[in-house]
């Protein structure tokens, strides 16, 4: 099982990364959130500096859902997701596999690219540990959440917006204790609070919830 | 993969027991729903002003029961979607569907009227408390619902992936419910539903309880003729797809 876990790991990491593949256009939209926040509330420092690891939040969050319909989309236009469904593995664990391979491709970027972006919001050093560390447990949850409904809408084509319509609700508990836990981190400079916590739990919740939702949408989008 | 149409035809057979109980369940619950109301309404704004609040304390006999009907209508959509998943019941994503843009609508009235007591009560229209946000969250996922029914083509394959959004969305229920004694920012906590009876004065409660009857036979009324409808629509459909394939 673990080498078919593997197997279809670098399948996907190999599709989203060469040609076609388009996992660094989310960074490139992260840039442009960022970008486009202080000329539209103008280029006053402190703000920035104190609203900064929110836009960061907000930025990270947009350019997740972007690239969701791709996890099963690309498959089902191709004809390999019959051949998945088809696989002796579980489709939870090919969910699961596929959703991880796509944050490996599009979240861990948007995590490694925060600190750069945050540089140009001013925020401070302490400030954009504390963010990228919380993004590195919040856009998991984003991905997982996201695959339920990549999953959903996986035969319908143009599937991007609705998408994010559909997920934007779910990710509101991650989006609310992700900042507060930024908030907290930066404050009062102790990481593992209350609400750190509870953004652990929600991350592996939705690493349950993700994959099983995902993998009966999966099913019964097939007939099965 | 094309669907035969012997087995459209066979999916009409047991709808048509609820098309003949619709034609006298709509009226009955139209009527009942019009007479609890004008009760209800009538009682409810001759009740004593309120002591802090004063006449906008009326708003609630609106206010409370869409509340209540917002979630109540999502729990019974998640029943129906565990009908369509689990048995297979041919009127369960009927009802799941008929059910959805009115279960938004209870929730965008409660929403407004929440807001415009809100104003002259708390100083504002809007707070980012914790019942007011799951509240907008349970609105949203409603018209994520509504979305994702309009996005397929064939209504069974939608039906099965609304059902699946729509346990998923389940979740936001309890947080909507518990969210005012979790996070008690502003939002007041239960006053009706309490394990030691009701804090309100029967002056206000019974009023209350018959507009909330009443809402739940205006919801009972309008699914009915909304399911009604949502059938008529296949049934067309399918005859048009018969008269396609027949023309070919």
């Amino acid at each position: 099982m673990m080498r078919a876990v593997a197997a279809i790991l670098r399948r996907d990491l190999a599709l989203s990364f060469r040609a076609g593949g388009g996992a660094g256009i989310g960074v490139i939209f992260f840039l442009c959130v960022v970008m486009v926040v202080p000329f539209a509330i103008g280029p006053d420092q402190k703000l920035l500096t104190s609203i900064g690891p929110a836009i960061l939040w907000i930025g990270a969050l947009l350019a997740s859902l972007l690239g969701l319909d791709r996890i099963f989309g690309a498959d089902a236009e191709d004809g390999s997701l019959d051949l998945l469904l088809l696989a002796p593995l579980p489709l939870e664990v090919i969910a699961f596999t596929k959703a991880l391979a796509h944050w490996l491709a599009t979240g861990l970027p948007l995590v490694i690219a925060t600190p750069l972006l945050g540089l140009l919001l001013g925020v401070e050093f302490n400030a954009l540990c504390a963010a990228a560390l919380m993004l590195l447990v919040g856009t998991p949850a984003i991905a997982f959440l996201g695959s339920i409904g990549a999953a959903l809408t996986a035969t319908l084509p143009r599937a991007g917006l609705l998408i994010a319509v559909l997920i934007v609700p779910f990710t509101i508990p991650v989006l609310i204790f992700g900042t507060a836990a930024t908030a907290v981190a930066i404050t009062e400079a102790s990481f593992f609070g209350t609400a750190f916590k509870l953004l652990l739990a929600l991350a592996l919740f939705s690493f349950v919830i993700g994959p099983v939702a995902a993998a009966a949408a999966l099913r019964i989008g097939r007939g099965a | 993969m094309p669907r035969t149409p012997r087995m459209k035809v066979s999916e009409l057979a047991n709808p048509n027991r609820f098309m003949r109980m619709a034609k006298w369940m709509i009226p009955l619950f139209a009527a009942l729903a019009a007479v609890l109301l004008a009760i209800g309404f009538y009682f409810g704004f001759n009740a004593p002003a309120e002591r802090d609040q004063g006449i906008t304390a009326r708003i609630m006999f609106v206010h409370v029961p869409t509340a209540w009907l917002a979630l109540g209508v999502y729990t019974m959509m998640a029943i129906a979607a565990l009908g369509t998943l689990v048995w297979r019941h041919p009127l369960a994503d009927v009802a799941q569907k008929a059910a959805a843009p009115i279960g938004a609508a209870f929730a965008l009235v409660c929403l407004v009227t929440g807001s415009v007591w809100g104003r002259p009560t708390w100083g504002t229209y809007w707070e980012w408390d914790g019942r007011l946000t799951s509240m907008l969250v349970l609105f949203l996922i409603y018209l994520g619902i509504i979305a994702l029914w309009r996005a397929f083509e064939e209504p069974l394959q939608a039906a099965k992936a609304v059902a699946i959004l729509t346990l998923v969305g389940f979740i936001n229920i309890p947080i909507v419910k518990f969210s005012v004694d979790w996070w008690s920012t502003l939002h007041q906590p239960a006053s009706v539903f309490r394990l030691d009876g009701p804090t309100m004065h029967a002056s206000y409660l019974n009023p209350l309880l018959i507009c909330a009857l009443g809402f739940s036979f205006l919801f009972a009324a309008m699914l009915t003729a909304a399911m009604r409808n949502e059938l008529l629509r296949r049934r067309v459909r399918t005859l048009t797809i018969f008269a396609a394939n027949e023309a070919r």
